[in-house]
Parts: C-alpha cells; sequence; structure tokens
C-alpha cells in the first residue's frame, strides 16, 4: 500500500468523557509549579535575582509572620465571602458582576452607621444595626438589576457593571462629605480613639494570640457551611440549580422563575452587602473607592475555578490570597515595583485556567492509520 | 478508474473509551444506492462524518475511485465529489435557491454571471426531474424545498457521492416519492448515494444493497431483493423481535380532555395553533400527525400550562366528573387544581429534565415541593429512581449519575418513567421515540399501551405514520395550525393522512 500523499492532522483534541480525580488534581499541581517556573524565567530574565530566593520571601510575604498570617486570613476570609456571594447567582446563570458595587454599598452603610451611632449605642445594638443596614443596602443593590431582568428581561451583565460605577460615585460622594480634614478628600479611621463598632481582634488571645482576627474567619467559615447546605439541600438550591440549567425546565417543572431570579439577587447582593460590612468594620475601618479592591471580581474567578463547591473555595481564596500578599513582598525587597505581584498572579491565574482545558480535553499526536488493515 | 465510487477499509474511530466504528469496511459502486441501516448509537453519522471531513479516522483507508485519499476537512470532501446532506440544513434564509447554490463557490472569476449560472443550474434540474424556482427565497420554502436546494447544491459542485442523513424524517409519504424519483434518475446518471434511515420499507424500495452497522460494528452488507423487514431488522438489533405493535380495543372510554376553538400565538408572533377543537377520551391512545412545526409543540404546551391562547381547554375529573378550565393556568396552578397530567415533552434534556443532575434531581422536578420543611426530601425520590431504573431498565453507570450523559433512549425512559409514576389521568408524549433504538422504541409503546388500559387518555404526537396507523386508536391530523381530519386509525390509510397533513385546511 503506498503511503498516503498528504499528512494527516498534527494534533486532535478529543472531548474527555470523565476524567478521574487524581488526573485533574495532577494537571492542576502541574499548571501551578508551570507557571512558577515561567514566572522563575521572567524574574531572572528581568531582574537576574535568583528565583528561588523569591519565592522564598513571597511564602514570608504571606505567612512569614504571625501578623502576616493573620492578614492573609483576613484578606482570604474577604475574598471568600464574596465569592460565596456571587455562588447563587451564578450557578442561577445570572452573571453578577456587580459584587463590587453591592459590596462599597454595604460598606458605606456600615461606616454611616459607625460614625453616627458609634458612640451612642451599646455595642450590641450597634453591630445589630450595622449588619442589618448592609445587609439591606447591599440586597437593594442586587435586586436593582434583578428586577429589571425579571421584568424586561434586561441584559444583566451591562446593568450589574454599571451599578458599580454608581456605586463607586457614591462612594466617592460621602468620602467628601465625610472627610476627616477638610480638603483630604478622605474618610480616616472611624472611631480611631473609642473603636467603637470595630471587630475586636483580640478574641480568645490565649489561643489565637493577641492580635488576631478569628472572629472574620468563623463568621465566614460558618457561612461557608450554610451556603453548601443551601445549595445542595435545599429546596431554593434546587430551584437555583434548575432554573440555571433550563428555564423552560424550570417553567415546566411550575418553577416560578422571575420570584427565583429575585429571591436569589437578593440574597447575592445580601452577603456582598455583609462583606462590606466584614471589610468596614472588621479590617479596614474606614471606606473609600478602592475598599473592594477588584475582589467582586477575582470572587468570579474563585467560584468558577471551585464549580461553586464552597468548600473548594476555602482553598482557591487562600491561594490566592496568598499569592498576592507574598507578591506584595517580594516587590518591595527586590525593589520590584507593585504591578510585579499582579503580573505574577495574572500568569498563575491564566495557567490555572487554562490547565481547565486539559482536564476537558486530551490532545492526540498524529501517528495513526499505521495499522490499517492488509 | 474503478468501478468502486468508494471504499472505506478497516475505518476505525474512538471516542474516549467509546468506540465508535471498529473496523469498518464498505464499499458503494458507482450507479448504486447503498442504504445504511443501524439503530441509535450504531456509528452511521460518524462514519458518515468522516467521509465529510468533519471528523479524521484513527484508523483505516479511504479510497476514492480506486485511490487513497485523506480527507481533513470539507474542503477535501467537496474536492473529491463528496457530498453529505445533514438532518439540519445549512442555508441562508434570506437568500434565493440559486443564490444559496452557487455560495461558497469557488470560481475563477470575482464575478457572478448570475443568469449563466442559473441556466447551469436549470440544466441540473431538468436533468434529475427536481422541482424547484430557484428565485424562490428560502424562507418561503417548505422543509422539502429546503432539501431539493441541499441536493441540487451538492450536485453543482460535481458531487459523485451523496450522502443523505435521514433524508426522508421531514418529508410526507408523497414527498418521500418523489425524492425517490430523483434519486433513482441521478443513480441512472451513475451517481453513487447512501442513504440513511431508520425506515425499512424505504429501505426496501430504494436501495440496491444494504449494510448493517451494530454498536460501532460492520455487520454486514446485503443485497435488497433478498432482504425483508423482519432479516433487517434481526440483522440491526441481533436477535428476533416482534415487529407488531398492539393495539387493544378501547373499553369504558369516557371523556378526558375537551379543546373547543383554541388558537395560539408563539413567542415569533406566529398563529402557531388556529381554532383547533378535538375531545381525548380515557382508555384510548389519540395520535397527532402533522409535517414538524405544523402546532404539535404549542397544542401541547398550552394544555401543559405552558403556552397561552384562546379558547377553551377543559379537563373531566374522572372520579367527580367535574370539568375544570386548564387555559391560563400555569403549571403549578394546574397541578394544585388536582388535574393530574403528565406531559412528556419534545426537548427532553430542554424542558423536561436537568441534565446536569442525576436520576433523583429529576425525579423531583415536578415533587419537590411537597413537605413543609424548606430542605429537600432526598429519599422518596432515591427510591422511584431505583423503581424506574430497575422497571425501565435503565442504563447508567449509578443513579446520580448525570442524565445528560445517558444515551438518547435512556434519557427517554427516566423521563417517561417519571411521568407515569404519579398515576397520571392525561399523558401526552411528544416525539417519544424519537431517536430511540427499536426495542426501547417498542418498551415504550408497550407502556402507552398500558397507561391506556388503566383508563388513561393518551395524546400521542408522532412522525412515523406506519406507528401511529398501527399504535392510536384515532388520528388527529395537523397542517399549519389547524385540525384537517381526525380518522380512525383502524381503516384510515397512509395515503390519506399524508395528503391530510399537506392540505393547507382549505375547509375547516
Amino acid at each position: 500500500m503506498a503511503a498516503p500523499k498528504q499528512k494527516e492532522p498534527f494534533v486532535r483534541i478529543v472531548k474527555r468523557d470523565s476524567i478521574s480525580l487524581g488526573k485533574s488534581v495532577a494537571i492542576r499541581i502541574a499548571a501551578i509549579l508551570l507557571s512558577l517556573a515561567f514566572c522563575a524565567v521572567l524574574i531572572y530574565s528581568i531582574t537576574h535575582s535568583n528565583p528561588v530566593q523569591v519565592y522564598r520571601s513571597m511564602m514570608d510575604g504571606a505567612i512569614g509572620t504571625g501578623r502576616r498570617t493573620w492578614n492573609t486570613l483576613r484578606d482570604t476570609m474577604i475574598l471568600l465571602v464574596t465569592a460565596l456571594a456571587i455562588t447563587p447567582a451564578f450557578k442561577m446563570r445570572f452573571w453578577n458582576i456587580g459584587a463590587e458595587g453591592q459590596i462599597l454599598v454595604g460598606g458605606i452603610a456600615t461606616a454611616a452607621v459607625m460614625r453616627y451611632c458609634g458612640n451612642s449605642m451599646p455595642t450590641l445594638l450597634l453591630f445589630a444595626l450595622m449588619i442589618l443596614v448592609s445587609l439591606a443596602a447591599g440586597l437593594i443593590w442586587g435586586l436593582i438589576p434583578a428586577i429589571f431582568k425579571a421584568r424586561w428581561n434586561t441584559n444583566e451583565t451591562l446593568f450589574t457593571l454599571m451599578m458599580n460605577y454608581i456605586a463607586i460615585q457614591l462612594t466617592s460622594f460621602f468620602s467628601i462629605a465625610w472627610e476627616a480634614k477638610k480638603g483630604s478628600g478622605n474618610i480616616g479611621t472611624i472611631n480611631q480613639k473609642t473603636q467603637a463598632g470595630w471587630i475586636s481582634t483580640s478574641f480568645l488571645p490565649d489561643i489565637f494570640g493577641n492580635f488576631n482576627y478569628s472572629i472574620n474567619v468563623f463568621i465566614v467559615l460558618t457561612l461557608t457551611v450554610l451556603m453548601f447546605i443551601y445549595l445542595q439541600y435545599t429546596k431554593h438550591g434546587y430551584e437555583i440549580a434548575v432554573v440555571g440549567q433550563s428555564e423552560n425546565t424550570a417553567r415546566y417543572a411550575g418553577i416560578n422563575v422571575k420570584k427565583v431570579i429575585l429571591r436569589t439577587m437578593a440574597l447575592s447582593g445580601a452577603i456582598c452587602g455583609f462583606a462590606g460590612f466584614l471589610l468596614v468594620s472588621g479590617s479596614s475601618h474606614t471606606i473609600s473607592t478602592s475598599t473592594a479592591g477588584g475582589r467582586g471580581f477575582t470572587a468570579i474567578i474563585v467560584s468558577w475555578l471551585a464549580k461553586f463547591n464552597p468548600f473548594v473555595m476555602i482553598l482557591i481564596s487562600f491561594f490566592l490570597v496568598f499569592m498576592g500578599n507574598g507578591a506584595t513582598q517580594i516587590a518591595s525587597e527586590f525593589q520590584l515595583n507593585e504591578s510585579a505581584s499582579e503580573v505574577i498572579t495574572g500568569i498563575i491565574l491564566f495557567f490555572i485556567l487554562g490547565s481547565e482545558f486539559f482536564t476537558n480535553y486530551r490532545l492526540i499526536f498524529g501517528k495513526h492509520r499505521k495499522e490499517a488493515n492488509e | 478508474m474503478s468501478e468502486n465510487a468508494i471504499e472505506l477499509k478497516g475505518i476505525c474511530k474512538y471516542f474516549g473509551k467509546v468506540t465508535a466504528n471498529d473496523n469498518i469496511s464498505l464499499t458503494v459502486k458507482k450507479g448504486e444506492i447503498l442504504s445504511l441501516l443501524g439503530e441509535n448509537g450504531s456509528g452511521k453519522t460518524t462514519l458518515m462524518n468522516m467521509l465529510s471531513g468533519i471528523y479524521f479516522p484513527d484508523k483505516g483507508q479511504i479510497l476514492v475511485d480506486g485511490e487513497e485519499v485523506t480527507i481533513r476537512s470539507p474542503k477535501d470532501a467537496y474536492r473529491l465529489g463528496i457530498g453529505m446532506i445533514h438532518q439540519h440544513f445549512k442555508l441562508i434564509d434570506i437568500f434565493t435557491a440559486a443564490e444559496n447554490i452557487i455560495l461558497g463557490q469557488e470560481g475563477q472569476s470575482q464575478i457572478i454571471n448570475l443568469k449563466a449560472v442559473t441556466a447551469d443550474i436549470e440544466k441540473l434540474i431538468h436533468r434529475y426531474g427536481f422541482q424547484l424556482d430557484l428565485n424562490k427565497k428560502i424562507y418561503d420554502m417548505s422543509v422539502s424545498e429546503k432539501q431539493t436546494v441541499e441536493i441540487v447544491k451538492m450536485l453543482y459542485r460535481g458531487a459523485n457521492l451523496l450522502i443523505l442523513d435521514e433524508p426522508t424524517a421531514v418529508l410526507t409519504p408523497q414527498e418521500t416519492e418523489h425524492l425517490f424519483g430523483v434519486l433513482r434518475n441521478m443513480k441512472q446518471d451513475g451517481k453513487a448515494i447512501i442513504i440513511i434511515t431508520h425506515k425499512l420499507h424505504e429501505v426496501l424500495s430504494i436501495s440496491d444493497r444494504v449494510s448493517i452497522l451494530r454498536k460501532g460494528a460492520y455487520i454486514g452488507t446485503v443485497e435488497t431483493k433478498d432482504a425483508t423487514e423482519q432479516s433487517l431488522t434481526e440483522m440491526m438489533v441481533g436477535e428476533k423481535v416482534s415487529l407488531n405493535i398492539d393495539r387493544p380495543t378501547p373499553h369504558n372510554t369516557r371523556k378526558c380532555l375537551e379543546v373547543k376553538h383554541l388558537t395560539c400565538i408563539n413567542k415569533y408572533g406566529v398563529k402557531a395553533v388556529d381554532n383547533v377543537s378535538f375531545t381525548a377520551l380515557g382508555g384510548e391512545i389519540l395520535g397527532i400527525a402533522g409535517i414538524a412545526g405544523s402546532g404539535q409543540k404549542e397544542l401541547l404546551e398550552a394544555i401543559a400550562g405552558l403556552q397561552e391562547g384562546d379558547g377553551s381547554i377543559l379537563f373531566t375529573d374522572p372520579a367527580t366528573g367535574e370539568e375544570e378550565e386548564l387555559l391560563g393556568k400555569d403549571p403549578l396552578e394546574i397541578k394544585k387544581m388536582g388535574v393530574s397530567l403528565a406531559f412528556v415533552p419534545e426537548d427532553r434534556l430542554g424542558m423536561g429534565l436537568v441534565g446536569d443532575m442525576g436520576m433523583p434531581g429529576n425525579m423531583m422536578i415536578r415533587s419537590y415541593r411537597n413537605g413543609k420543611s424548606a430542605l429537600l426530601e432526598q429519599r422518596g425520590p432515591r427510591q422511584l429512581s431505583e423503581k424506574v431504573k430497575e422497571e425501565l431498565e435503565v442504563v447508567t453507570p449509578s443513579i446520580s449519575y448525570p442524565v445528560r450523559r445517558l444515551s438518547g433512549g435512556n434519557v427517554q425512559k427516566v423521563l417517561v418513567g417519571r411521568e407515569i409514576s404519579n398515576s397520571p389521568k392525561l399523558l401526552m408524549t411528544a416525539y417519544a421515540v424519537r431517536g430511540l433504538d427499536i426495542n426501547t422504541s417498542y418498551a415504550i409503546y408497550h407502556l402507552l399501551n398500558e397507561q391506556k388500559e388503566k383508563g388513561v387518555a393518551v395524546v400521542y404526537v408522532g412522525e412515523d405514520l406506519d406507528v401511529l396507523l398501527e399504535l392510536s386508536d384515532r388520528i388527529l391530523v395537523l397542517c399549519g395550525g389547524r385540525v384537517s381530519g381526525i380518522l380512525d386509525a383502524r381503516t384510515a390509510t397512509k395515503e390519506a393522512i399524508g395528503l391530510l397533513m399537506t392540505k393547507h385546511g382549505e375547509e375547516n
């Protein structure tokens, strides 16, 4: 038989029908290692520093001291709670990219209560009020696009995105209305002296040390469990999954699709508002246009990478914050500027997202046809 | 020159662990019509897709006109004179037939001389006896006209081997006859034709030889003159199958559903159901025939509470004899009224089921609200899943395996199993056996008959007229959203139904 005149395709892409857990974990680990190697080459070629040292100081920056570890945990919890917040919406295939704005309005509401009632209310009442208004603010911010979606089928992606800018403008407005020093344009630390409305950082010092964010951690981990149960085991969670899969099936099942959209976005927005409360009361004690800091977007990556599983989100949030905080450290230690950290995080994310392709498909390099029957 | 238009040798194709084609060899001679027969999932379409350049074989050789070739893309296939007519047409709606035919054609000149080209195409049309107005826009065409455009397009591009994937699924008996006439003319002219069809009587009437695939493997090729429906079925299924559908005589029928002057406007603003009136009786199977898109979908959805409309849909409760109006209610309201209605929609994964969930998640679609707790009741749906899996012989690795990954027949069993599990009074099915293998189809017919014997009013929307005539007690024919006739299935003929399917309701 004469050899074929033309070459066959060099590589073919074939969809996998299933993948073992071990293999999918291995692919992801390989992606992270590859990305670190890639970054190492990049770091070396630009700065001529030793990449191993650079990575060691990253580690140092993220969990080098007790304080740094708590900071990393605090940031992890904020990212995690935001990811939890947007998950019901995304599971319903409602593209809520407005978490940023929902966090900000929750933060403004919290800051307002701290400012105006901080020194005149009993602590318990104060916290109850802060939580309540932050939830309400986020809820309203999330509900507005949902109403328009349910009523007039507007595009929620654009709508929630635009709502972010309104929230940022509102924050700017209050930054000036409440500015600490005239003309400074920022609020400064609220209740610096009394620490009224601050979540305590010295809870159970015998166990966690004199400075800790253990309350934040407890609250968010509890929410994680609750969200898991809500999505997996409740009737609401079931309805969200059905609507997300197919609105026609939902209608067939007698589910009121509009009601589910409204209810789910109210929940999603409210938890985002709560994330705003945690940010203002539990860590920064102030509010500015950069308070949300892009977490509303990073949270989308967390939620999707975890395939909407709240427990997996813990790992992913931690990893991303770890990388971010570590990268800030190397930026200062090796006189790289701040953007260097973002470059590294970006490269690592790119590799992780890219590895999704290899968990879904496999490549076959051309080498067949030889055994054609003779 | 070889007398074989195309020759396949030892073709294999794998998708992951699934073997779609295992060492398949077959030949089509010039001037021959070969039927490719096999149940769903037997690998017919995969095999043909390798000829048309969509897939690339993992092993084996393809010879065109005696020479080995490599087909890496649809372009290569065109170049080799292989033309495939898919089930879903690839035409541009706002273009005319002629414009569609010359579209994508590579010519020497940048300027299209539409007149000269049209004259060429006209010649082709006369040569083979097509009926086609080249200046008609696609959106004005019936399905059979669109199909004609596709075939002419392939011929105009110089196809010597035509592959038709279930061309008659969307045609009336009369249109099918005409298509077969054209195919015979093409055969006389020396073209080679491969036709994929499920309808055995068509295989017998049109082809010279029949090649049979089963579960990806090549079973054999027989001369059509030596074959019978029974022998072909046995080769296809691998065992003896009885090809008779039971039709128990209805007894104790009583009125279950009465539709009066129903008119529905669908989401595109088209009057999909136009002044339809009929009655469905408990204890009988009412077949609904019609060309695809004649209003079947909207009619059933209106009854299920998923489509708005004018007129009246009255459901008679067999226990109390009370009549309830269903029109204008949503599915939840209908359920709360105590009307037990089961609906197997056409789009199984898009409407009846949730693809990413396992069987329990799908079993609870209608029942998850039961109970006051905010938590889902999981045990009942699990038990029901096990029961359906066992009774209907659903093949699945586990009940929690996503139903999207199951084969078409098993998906349908999950859906039908759930719908009949809450003992409905009215059971509506749309294309219940579409894409199912013979054994599963007969299992479904059997289930429908069981329901009928229990006194359920069964509404069966179907596309295979032979089945409709054998299974139903009465047949309602829809044409353009109107009822063009209601016939007694025991005395009606296929020709009569075929005529009613295209009679655009002048009377009525």
